[in-house]
């Protein structure tokens, strides 16, 4: 039965396939992600800032980056882009041979409804509601999604799912974002500094739960950090400068997010 | 780690959406709703107070006509009507034979002095014959109290007259009829279609207490009046598809031999002419007002809702990188407002409805119907319902769509000031005379400044409709002075029972207790300039009046030559004549010669209509020397009673009107009508300057709570921050009230033109007070609005503010 509501609010809820994805089953290192000579520029009247500079880069199927880079070097702007949030101003960014640069608005919201999860820094929880139907209001529009009660249980979350998130800790509402990200069950997760806010103790409680998704679930999962320690977990790690990539690393032994410290 | 090669098993085509009972969204408009429900609140009360306004308004305006036309309609009211010297009953066959004529009614009219035991002052009646059988074929009564009268000293009174002195069947009252006293018995009160609005010759305003209509007998009246087997008066209906006009000048060549005067139309009757010029106001009053009310009310929820749902715009981003579409998120808040919008609709229908029905039949006591029939227009609730929502509807989608239109990552983003700089006030250097929070709010305004521009013109459209509610009492004030203190400076005005030589004059001067007797002549006459024509009265009048002056637009006496005629300002402009034109006079009365006469000037009149010539000039346009229809006098105090008493007994004397009472009894008249309505619009228009004082407030408070929290992070007082956040809210609202001002003008002017009646023109004036209490009231739902703000300020919760981002 389909949802009534999903008629009432889904707008556009278009199969899947109109999106031109190659839904073939991925393989495990398969690209998921592939940018050509992305740039950005910010027009600020007179000025222009060069966000990006043209960036080539290839994300894998189930692996899981860790973007490095000092503050301003073009980190959220790129995740921004692949998440389909933000446009590119020059090159092209191919979700799975999908060019999601040449995508128009309705595509845009249906890859962000069936195919991203994100996170970010400051949870963005919509403070009107409670943990659970936070999680709710993005699994009423996904296709197949997890029940909220079981993303909550996730995150070690299923027993605050009737408070609010005035009423969580900065930690646990995190945690509620990434309950929110995965519960649709996408193929990537795209966090922007998931842990800036958050002491050691709670970070790592985080990481820990984006470490087990990434293994449990082999969601593709790009990380934003300031903080060297959290590279540990990745298995590439990404160098951000000056909007261009830096240096990527490969990362041989992963440790476990429950190991890290700082 | 071997089976991660599943991904894309979470993309299964064919899956199917789930059927939950918990829907999320759902949840969050509720939620979202009540939790600004003071805000939701003062924008229901904003959409009520304009609905409310025009269903009420339109109803009762509605109301009116139709319980006229159902009473016209059942009590055969006449089409048609004319009076003559004196014909016999016979005659009425010739007219009911004539081409056009479906039915005929001929009667007696008197006119009396009537007397009542518990009342000293001067009445003047008006006594109308009844078949000795049943009700008449035409003008027909309506029975309230009592029946109709079967005796000879039986008779029936007018419910406005009986209502003015707590008359009730069984009561007496003494007619004095060509000098004759007759004592009648009240055995019933009545209404006619033909004393709706019931008013003495020569008046502008219904004088229930001096002024009577009663119903007798015909054989007791024509005995009386010496109108025995005859008539003087004969009221018609038409046959389908006849011409009125053609009609009207057989009925003249039937009547001319027995002194007929010029049949007329209903239009020109009387009580309906005035009824219609009544109606035609409050219609006015009842549309522009409303209407403009609504415009504003719209304006106003545009303005507040688009602010509104901007406070939403990271919310509405997440939902958009969740994969929400624009149109989902749209209508996530049109739905939003809807149930605000459904709130006030249902409150304005319902308490315009019963403002409409009280309104309506606060006007039945004016306007004597038998019966309200009040019902609610459905075209009045969509419409104004409609416009509401439009507005609403209007300003959500604008707003939503340019938080949609954004990319949500910059959406994400607090809304970017336009330009980052310094004030205007800062570059010019002056920014030493102002501390940092001063500077604030000089900063906020100025880099938003469409945003203040808007609010400031919001509460502007408040003060501007206050002004236009409270400006008819100005208006009324300005008129009954012009009138009473320089027009019509009389104490009395005594009128004889026809056209007296000039001795009456000598004998008035000499009563003691007179001071001034001016004599005046009143003549009805029809003007013509080319295709256009008037009916109405001349007034000769001294040449030199020190009591009765018509005045100029300076409001100044203007003089009255030898020859030509003064027109007031509604008939020359009816008649689009100039001074200097000649126009063509048709006397109505006696030879009924036609003249040409020159136009000697025009008055500045607001109440009523008239034209004067010199007294002798009419008298010779008209043929006769030396005659006058009555005096203006003015009475020394002392001997006010006396004087009184003494002409209403003099012989010859038709009717004693008290100017004082005049004004009091206009007042009365006005002040429940107009003003009552223009009352319920100031309670409206304060509303509706409160809900959106209040909501602007609240507004701001909600853009800049987090900004407003980490400067009392930083260091900040209560007072400073709610210095910064009242500040630009005062500031706004002081600049408001000048611009308030000048719009309010601008409405008033356009209401006091379209107002415009044969009844009443309109003068522009508005008196300080009126600008005051808009003022007042504007400031008032400011500073309420602030005390609720200030006191939110207080309990601005720093940490939340710290838990989330900013
Ligand atoms: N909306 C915008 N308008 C103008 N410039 C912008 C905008 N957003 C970002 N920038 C600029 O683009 C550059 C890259 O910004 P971005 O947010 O991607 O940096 P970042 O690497 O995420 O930094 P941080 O670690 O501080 O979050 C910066 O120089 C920033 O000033
Ligand atoms: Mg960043």
């Amino acid at each position: 039965m389909r949802n009534i509501f999903q008629d009432v609010l889904g707008g556009d809820t278009a199969p899947v396939d109109a999106l031109d994805i190659d839904l073939r089953s991925v393989e495990m290192g398969d690209v998921v992600f592939e940018t050509q000579g992305v740039t950005k520029v910010y027009e600020m009247g007179e000025t222009q800032v060069h966000a990006l500079r043209g960036i080539d880069l290839e994300l894998h199927a189930g692996e899981m980056v860790v973007m490095l880079g000092p503050s301003g070097s073009g980190k959220s702007t790129l995740l921004n882009i692949i998440g389909g949030l933000d446009t590119a101003t020059e090159g092209t960014v191919h979700y799975r041979g999908w060019d999601l640069t040449r995508a128009d608005e309705a595509q845009l919201t249906l890859y962000r409804r069936f195919h991203v999860g994100f996170i970010f820094q400051f949870y963005n929880l919509i403070p009107s509601l409670t943990a659970e139907e936070n999680v709710a209001i993005v699994t009423e529009i996904a296709r197949d999604p997890m029940e909220p009660r079981a993303a909550l249980d996730l995150v070690g979350l299923a027993d605050r799912a009737d408070h609010f998130p005035a009423e969580l800790s900065g930690g646990q509402q995190q945690r509620v974002a990434i309950a929110r990200a995965v519960a649709k069950r996408p193929s990537v997760l795209l966090c922007d500094e998931p842990t800036g806010a958050l002491d050691s103790d709670t970070g790592v409680i985080v990481l820990d739960v984006l470490q087990t998704i990434n293994d449990e679930l082999g969601t593709t999962t790009a990380i934003i950090t300031h903080n060297q320690v959290v590279s540990k977990m990745a298995q590439r790690v990404i160098h951000l400068s000056d909007g261009r990539v830096s240096e990527i690393e490969e990362i041989a032994e992963q440790v476990s997010a429950r190991e890290l410290a700082w | 780690m071997e089976d991660r090669g599943q991904t894309a098993k979470f993309h299964i085509p064919n899956s199917t959406f789930h059927t939950r009972t918990v829907f999320a969204i759902g949840k969050k408009l509720l939620r979202d709703l009540w939790g600004m429900r003071g805000q939701a609140l003062a924008i229901a009360v904003v959409i009520v107070s304009g609905v409310a306004m025009f269903i009420a308004a339109l109803g009762t305006m509605d109301a009116l006509t139709r319980s006229q036309r159902s009473f016209y309609e059942n009590a055969r009211f006449g089409e048609a009507f004319a009076s003559l010297k004196r014909a016999p009953t016979d005659v009425e066959r010739r007219l009911q034979a004539l081409e056009g004529v479906a039915t005929v009614q001929t009667r007696v009219i008197a006119d009396a002095r009537l007397d009542l035991a518990a009342f000293d002052e001067p009445i003047t009646g008006q006594l109308l014959s009844l078949p000795e059988r049943g009700q008449p074929a035409l003008n027909r009564l309506v029975v309230r109290e009592g029946r109709l009268p079967r005796r000879g000293t039986e008779t029936v009174a007018s419910e406005a007259f009986a209502e003015a002195h707590d008359l009730h069947p069984g009561d007496k009252v003494t007619a004095i009829i060509n000098g004759r006293h007759r004592s009648l018995t009240i055995v019933g009160v009545v209404l006619s279609p033909e004393y709706v609005y019931q008013i003495q010759p020569g008046g502008f305003f219904p004088t229930p207490e001096r002024f009577g209509v009663l119903w007798v007998p015909r054989a007791t009246l024509g005995a009386a009046y010496g109108m025995e087997g005859a008539f003087n008066s004969a009221s018609f209906t038409f046959t389908a598809g006849a011409n009125p006009q053609n009609v009207l000048d057989r009925v003249d060549e039937v009547l001319a031999p027995y002194g007929g005067r010029d049949a007329y139309l209903r239009e020109d009757q009387v009580s309906h002419r005035y009824l219609t010029e009544e109606l035609k106001q409050l219609e006015q009053l009842a549309t522009t007002m409303p209407v403009t009310f609504l415009a504003v009310a719209a304006f106003l929820l545009n303005v507040v809702i688009g602010r509104l749902i901007r406070t939403q715009r990271e919310v509405i981003a997440t939902l958009k990188a969740f994969g929400y579409s624009d149109w989902a998120v749209g209508r996530h808040y049109v739905g939003m407002v809807l149930v605000i919008v459904a709130i006030g609709a249902v409150g304005g229908t319902a308490l315009g409805t019963w403002l409409g029905r009280l309104l309506s039949q606060m006007y039945l006591q004016f306007y004597k119907f038998p019966e309200l029939h009040y019902s609610l227009g459905i075209e009045t609730v969509v419409v104004s319902v409609g416009v509401t929502a439009l507005a609403v509807l209007g300003g959500t989608l604008y707003a939503v769509w340019q938080a949609v239109s954004l990319r949500p990552a910059q959406a994400m983003q607090p809304e970017p000031p336009a330009t980052y700089r310094e004030t205007i006030v800062e570059r010019l250097g002056l920014k030493a005379l102002f501390d940092q929070p001063t500077r604030m709010i000089l900063r906020h305004l100025e880099r938003r400044p469409l945003k203040a521009l808007l609010s400031m013109l919001g509460i502007a459209a408040s003060i501007a409709i206050l002004m236009t509610s409270t400006f008819f009492a100005d208006a009324v004030d300005y008129m009954i002075d012009v009138q009473f203190n320089r027009a019509q400076r009389q104490d009395l005005t005594v009128t004889f029972t026809g056209p007296t030589s000039d001795e009456a004059l000598y004998e008035l001067k000499s009563l003691r207790g007179v001071t001034t007797a001016e004599p005046f002549r009143s003549v009805p006459a029809r003007f013509r300039h080319e295709h256009r024509q008037y009916r109405t009265g001349i007034e000769g009048l001294s040449p030199h009046p020190v009591l009765r002056r018509p005045l100029t637009d300076d409001l100044e006496p203007v003089p009255l030559s030898a020859e030509g005629v003064v027109l007031s300002d509604y008939i020359a402009d009816v008649l689009a004549v100039e001074r200097g034109d000649t126009l063509t006079v048709e006397v109505l009365e006696g030879t009924r010669p036609t003249r040409k006469i020159r136009v000697a000037g025009r008055t500045k009149q607001f109440i009523g209509v008239g034209t004067y010539m010199q007294i002798d000039a009419l008298n010779r346009l008209v043929r006769e020397g030396g005659a006058l229809s009555g005096a203006y006098l003015a009475l020394d105090p002392r001997y006010e009673e006396e004087t009184i008493s003494a002409l209403t007994r003099r012989p010859g004397v038709a009717s004693v009107q008290l100017q004082q009472r005049a004004v009091q009894s206009l007042l009365d008249t006005m002040g429940e009508t107009v003003l009552t309505f223009t009352f319920v619009m100031a309670l409206f228009a304060g509303a509706i300057a409160f809900g959106v004082i209040y909501n602007a407030a609240r507004i701001a408070l909600s853009e800049r709570a987090r900004e407003l929290a980490s400067l009392r992070i930083l260091g900040f007082s209560q007072g400073e921050i709610g210095y910064v956040l009242l500040g630009e809210l005062a500031l706004l609202t002081l600049l408001a009230i000048p611009v308030g001002f000048a719009m309010g003008y601008g409405l008033c002017y356009g209401t006091a033109v379209g107002a415009q009646t044969e009844l009443f023109r309109i003068p522009l004036v508005l008196e300080r007070r009126t600008y005051a209490l808009s003022a007042l009231v504007v400031l008032i739902a400011g500073l309420a609005s602030g005390v609720v703000v200030w006191r939110r300020l207080g309990n601005l919760n720093l940490v939340d503010v710290l838990k989330t981002r900013e």
